[in-house]
């Protein structure tokens, strides 16, 4: 509908969003491309880029995270898919509490499974010494198979959400309409089942890509010679050579380059998969058959307890007695006084502080954004949601970099503020919400909305009393996964944090680098913590199966 | 006086329904409607009635839709006025047109029980509370759904929740109601019986209405009069009965009800006026219009129910042969196939006697009242009393 419009709230949101933007993601990112290409005492330089590509030691890092991102991503759909299948359409004993268990498994701090996966495998690891004593010792938990090991562990369980709401959305008649002509069981499943939820599959696939691709603690953790791209930027960020903004700018302009081009290919694949389904009579589970449903059971279990190993582990960790990094036999809660002592009060206040602020932040945003696209769309709009889905590209140790650049100096001089941080995650969380905002606002007939307006309320007012509630639970359920992957987030903030705005991912991430691993561990089951009580309060107002990245 | 200024308070508040509303006609002059460089809508002049049923009847696409929304204010007007009781209302916002609205897919709130959805255009406009609850509570027990009031909108079957978007509509005493195709999401047998309530109720509160559908026997049954439109032209607009005995051209013809179309010729045979069928089968017709009386090619289209079946196939009549048949109870189609190539349907009362089996050879004759005439080129009517805008 074209109309001629008056200036009105909704102008006035579109300028501020784009206002916004431009300060939060534009100016930092130009100042990147400025820090990369410039020197101040050589004017233009590309000596930077030269660097990095003349010495095989930096070069290197790109197919190493790409080696490491793809193949991560396509063990997780070879362990999602079968796992989400067999809990979509098979009546599995437990199936909430298995749910519930893949969910935790993803939302631990990246690299607290590293860290657990080298006490339990590392050099001196509780089943490596089990080994030893068995005689296998050709084997090692660093490199390249660890930091596959530990991503694909956590990362599996976004294939299992994204492929149940796909598999959800089958209507069971054409399950039905292809047993009819013939097409059933192993076949049923490649020929319909999978081409039916080809776009998921491939969103599933470029989140993991891109997530793997980002993953800063993990290699930095357990790769041990096996340096990746995000590793290398905070290196040289923070490297013991001294930092080098310069260098870290450039290898910054590389990696979006990288994943930018891995994202246009992604889009790509997926134009060629474009249609809708809905369906009226979704499948339901059925018993499984005696042999293949124990095999499901084993399997699906198996898969969870592997993933929970290291959480586990962790908490039982940080209840042993250490002296500082010496493992000690017995138990106390020295860990956990320790911790007191090291700001964990501070860390965890920090942690809920930013947490919600940037929730709220991002809410507002993305409820804002997804009005605008879907009702008002225009130029300034649709380049709202173009720039909304730039982050999606930049790896967060990117970002980091690009804020500190330009918001440590004047004019707006905001580095090593708690402000600083809301920005970096909201614009590192932002794309997602409001992926999921523009397409539950976009189910929402717009006649509703008409409905209000013609019985007399103003546009404003059937916004916040109509379209916002009806919006309430996509956003809810978005918002809570938001919560968690916020207050895990690692990668942005350890460039940007200080002793005073430390949170908890951060805190035990300093407590392993300075060998205080009791502590940490204590730092890593507070985080736990707090995760399993948000996800119980989470599920107490929303269906496990609505649950949404 | 078109505005929201005016309250509900300022009404009368008896129990009487009858002519609380104050209802107003609607005047649309050349109304001119684009999408970009797109013209939906030419150049459209209408005039609706105090307290009339008025149906925006056409095939998809033909821009009754956006007229209707137009009229709401939903859509802007590119060009021409549309008037409430002669003030133009072009640029007043849909919300302050006084106007309610039922939509295609009711747009119940889904968050808010039945009476808070009937409620909410009374608290928009600060009604004190007992009053909200008074008038809420008469116009659910209205439209028979005051044993649902406290219940969500997902636990209501369509027609309920039809009920409700009606309930919604009316409560704010609006000068206008709006109906954009409010049955088709509805089943068969519930569509007849809701738009009997619609009806109803439209005649108990005395309101304005304009109500759009593609369905024209709904459109015959409820209104008081129909416009017809394809391609954003009104071709005809008159009441029910007019429109299906004097379509005004085989547009309407065939849209409204169903045409078997016939060549023929216009012949005149001294003061007579007669029409050729393709079979030398001659009828006088002396219902065509004076200027109109000249030799020319025709149309002729005859409903089923206006052919008659001559077993005598030596008889007077156009020859054909009986290809099937339908025993539908009261009435019996058959299709029979011309000499000319031409399919005619004709429809007879079913009667005790044997249903004529197919390959019977039989002829066809009209009922020269009730058949109409139409120019072979310009596709108008050339009947006498035919009239394109009644007034």
């Amino acid at each position: 509908m074209k109309q001629i419009r008056r200036f009105d709230f909704w102008s006035a949101a579109s300028l501020t969003i784009l206002g916004l933007f431009g300060l939060f993601l534009i100016y930092p990112l130009g100042g990147l491309l400025k820090e990369a290409v410039f020197l101040p005492e050589k004017g233009f330089t590309l000596d930077a880029f030269r660097k990095f590509f003349g010495k095989s030691y930096y070069y290197s890092t790109i197919f190493n995270s790409f080696r490491i991102a793809l193949t991560v991503m396509f063990l997780c759909l070879l362990l999602g898919i079968p796992f989400s299948y067999f809990y979509t359409f098979y009546k599995l004993k437990g199936r909430k509490f298995l749910f519930v268990l893949c969910l935790l498994c993803t939302m631990s701090a990246p690299f607290i499974g590293a860290y657990a996966w080298i006490l339990l495998m590392g050099n001196n690891g509780l089943i490596t010494n089990v080994l030893k004593g068995l005689g296998v010792r050709k084997f090692s938990i660093y490199g390249f198979g660890g930091i596959v090991l530990v991503q694909t562990l956590k990362l599996f369980p976004l294939v299992v959400i994204y492929m149940n709401g796909a598999f959800r959305n089958i209507d069971s008649s054409l399950m039905e309409a292809a047993e009819s002509m013939g097409c059933k069981g192993v076949d049923r499943f490649f020929r319909v089942l999978l081409s039916l939820t080809m776009p998921t599959i491939l969103a599933a696939a470029l989140l993991v890509f891109m997530r793997s691709f980002a993953d800063f603690g993990t290699p930095l953790l357990i790769g041990r010679g096996y340096t990746t791209f995000p590793v290398l930027i905070y290196n040289e960020y923070l490297g013991e050579n001294g930092s080098d903004y310069h260098f870290a700018a450039a290898v910054s302009i590389i990696a979006v380059g990288v994943t930018g081009l891995f994202f246009l290919i992604q889009k790509l694949a997926n134009s060629r998969f474009k249609f809708t389904m809905n369906a009226m009579h979704p499948v339901t589970a059925v018993n499984p058959k005696k042999v293949s449903g124990i095999f499901m059971h084993i399997y699906c279990y198996a898969v969870v307890a592997i993933s929970m190993l290291p959480q586990v582990y962790i908490i039982y960790m940080s209840f042993r007695k250490y002296n500082n990094s010496i493992l000690l036999p017995g138990y106390s809660l020295v860990n956990y006084q320790k911790a007191w002592s090291k700001s964990l009060l501070r860390a965890t206040g920090n942690t809920l502080f930013i947490s919600f602020a940037t929730l709220a932040v991002i809410i507002m945003v993305a409820v804002l954004i997804a009005y605008l696209v879907v009702r008002r769309s225009n130029i300034i709009n649709q380049a709202i949601d173009t720039i909304s889905m730039l982050p999606y590209i930049m790896p967060g140790a990117v970002v980091g970099i690009a804020l500190v650049i330009v918001f440590s100096h004047k004019p707006l001089c905001i580095a090593g503020t708690l402000g600083i941080m809301i920005v970096a995650l909201a614009i590192r969380r932002l794309p997602f919400t409001s992926r999921s905002a523009t397409a539950t606002m976009m189910s929402i007939s717009p006649s509703i909305e008409e409905a209000a307006i013609s019985l007399g309320a103003s546009k404003l007012a059937s916004f916040v009393k109509i379209t916002v509630p009806m919006m309430s639970n996509g956003i809810i359920s978005g918002a809570v996964l938001s919560w968690v992957s916020i207050i895990t987030e690692m990668s942005s903030g350890v460039i940007l944090y200080n002793n005073r705005t430390i949170t908890l991912t951060i805190g035990t991430y300093v407590a392993i680098n300075n060998g205080v691993y009791g502590v940490a561990a204590a730092f890593a089951t507070v985080t736990t913590l707090l995760t399993i009580v948000c996800l119980v309060v989470y599920l107490k107002f929303t269906r496990l199966e609505d649950i949404r990245m | 006086m078109v505005c929201g200024s005016r309250t509900v308070s300022a009404l009368p508040l008896g129990n009487e329904l009858r002519g609380s509303a104050m209802s107003v006609d609607i005047n649309i002059r050349h109304a001119v409607k684009k999408y970009g460089e797109n013209v939906v809508i030419p150049d459209l002049s209408l005039a609706i009635h105090n307290k009339e049923f008025f149906t925006l009847l056409g095939p998809s696409g033909c821009g009754k839709t956006t007229l209707l929304r137009m009229i709401a204010g939903f859509n802007t007007i590119e060009g021409g006025d549309i008037c409430f009781n002669g003030k133009e209302v072009n640029a007043i916002d849909p919300g302050k047109r006084n106007i309610g609205m039922v939509f295609q897919n009711y747009a119940i709130f889904p968050n808010m029980t039945v009476r808070k959805n009937v409620e909410f255009g009374l608290k928009t406009r600060r009604i004190p509370a007992d009053r909200i609850k008074e008038e809420t509570d008469r116009f659910l027990s209205l439209v028979h759904v005051d044993q649902y009031a406290d219940r969500m909108p997902d636990r209501l079957s369509g027609g309920q929740q039809q009920r409700v978007a009606l309930a919604r509509a009316l409560v704010i005493r609006p000068d206008v109601l709006l109906m954009d195709e409010p049955l088709s999401n509805l089943d068969a047998k519930l569509r007849i019986e809701m738009r009997t309530v619609i009806r109803d109720i439209q005649k108990n509160v005395g309101i304005t209405t304009v109500y759009v559908t593609h369905d024209q026997e709904e459109a015959m049954a409820i209104s008081d009069r129909i416009a017809v439109m394809q391609a954003g032209v009104i071709h005809q607009c008159g009441k029910p009965q007019n429109i299906y005995l004097r379509p005004v051209d085989l547009f309407v013809a065939t849209f409204i009800g169903k045409s078997n179309l016939l060549k023929g010729k216009l012949l005149l045979d001294g003061k007579a006026v007669r029409v050729q069928f393709a079979d030398s089968y001659i009828v006088d017709i002396p219902y065509i219009s004076e200027e109109q009386r000249k030799p020319q090619e025709v149309v002729i289209s005859c409903r089923p129910e206006e052919l008659v079946i001559n077993v005598d196939e030596r008889g007077e009549g156009i020859h054909g042969i009986i290809k099937d048949s339908v025993f539908l109870g009261l009435n019996t189609h058959y299709f029979v196939e011309l000499d000319s190539g031409e399919q005619a349907e004709v429809v007879q009362e079913s009667n005790i006697d044997d249903i004529l089996p197919p390959g019977k050879h039989v002829r066809l004759m009209v009922k020269t009242s009730k058949i109409n005439i139409f120019n072979a080129d310009t596709h108008m009517s050339i009947m006498q009393g035919v009239k394109l805008l009644t007034e």
